[in-house]
């Protein structure tokens, strides 16, 4: 095994990943360049760890501009419910109209129907 | 931090909007450091951190209380950041290819700079801005805040595969760039 083969590998291996396959383990007990290689990825990965610890400061206006979205957020929410709950009141008005309506045809026709015809 | 934020995020996923609020004050500097890592500028960072709250406060009825409010934090602000740079690049037409050369003209680039500062974690933080957006969200997901595969996968909307492939390649760039092998080094040789 070549150590240009192992160039993917060695970065895995930091982790642990694919250090499973014997061949590799057997090259990284044997070549010293793998294992300065090696050697230099976790450097570099226990130097990415400690940037974990770092912390930028946002400024003082990204909090208030966040809730103020939020607040904008709410109140477009709640004026779509509010949208909605009047949609839901005209549906509703047109339907109770619609009935009502209807109803009323029914009952005029029908009275239409049981007038009793003069005696002549 | 869990312990803190537990109640707050307890009241949070009832409807209490003082509660959310609290949680952006108390995690605010963390979500935006993670934006600004993941997409380089401070601008960007404020617009990934505001869409990432908004985003937040619309799901936190569906967040689990078994995982950390942070740690979910981190993936919404990933995924935001994910299609900010996208929108970004389809208006910029940035090369975000992950084998593209690094541009010249950064100061920081020039090796003398380099060799000026000092700190390793200095030049790490340069070098991690040096890498295309692909490969730095996956580094900085995976080394920075210790993501596993599978998050940073579902988050960046790829594959876990090729989310180790992003990863080994993005640390060879860091390696390469951090700590240069020596002319005797760089032989192939067969073992």
């Amino acid at each position: 095994m070549r150590c240009e083969e192992l160039a993917e590998v060695v970065a895995a291996s930091v982790d642990g990943d694919d250090s499973d396959d014997w061949r590799v383990r057997r090259h990284l007990s044997t070549c010293l360049r793998c294992q300065a290689e090696l050697a230099r990825y976790r450097k570099l990965v226990r130097a990415l760890r400690g940037l974990r610890s770092e912390v930028f400061d946002p400024g003082p206006g990204l909090v208030a501009d966040v809730l103020a979205s939020l607040e904008e957020a709410g109140e477009r929410h709640l004026l779509r419910s509010l949208l909605s709950g009047h949609k839901v009141a005209y549906v509703g008005g047109l339907a109770v109209a619609t009935a009502g309506a209807a109803g009323a045809l029914v009952i005029a026709t029908r009275s239409r129907g049981r007038r009793v015809p003069l005696a002549g | 931090m869990t312990e803190t934020l537990a109640p707050l995020v307890a009241a949070a996923r009832q409807g209490d909007r003082l509660a959310f609020e609290e949680l952006v004050r108390v995690t605010s500097a963390e979500t935006y450091t993670l934006a600004y890592r993941l997409v380089g500028n401070e601008h960007d960072a404020r617009d990934v951190v505001q869409e990432a709250y908004l985003r937040a406060y619309r799901a936190i009825g569906r967040f689990r209380g078994d995982a950390k409010f942070t740690t979910w934090m981190y993936r919404i602000t990933a995924n935001c950041a994910v299609t900010h740079l996208e929108r970004r690049r389809r208006h910029r037409h940035e090369e975000l290819a992950d084998d593209a050369p690094l541009a010249d003209g950064n100061v920081e680039r020039d090796p003398q700079a380099r060799a000026d500062a000092s700190a390793l974690r200095g030049e790490l933080g340069v070098a991690l801005q040096e890498l295309p957006p692909r490969l730095r969200a996956v580094v900085v997901l995976r080394d920075i805040y210790d993501l596993p595969h599978e998050a940073i996968a579902a988050e960046l909307g790829i594959s876990e595969t090729a989310a180790k492939v992003r990863l080994h390649r993005a640390r060879r760039r860091l390696r390469e760039q951090l700590f240069p092998m020596y002319g005797e080094e760089q032989q192939a040789h067969a073992v």
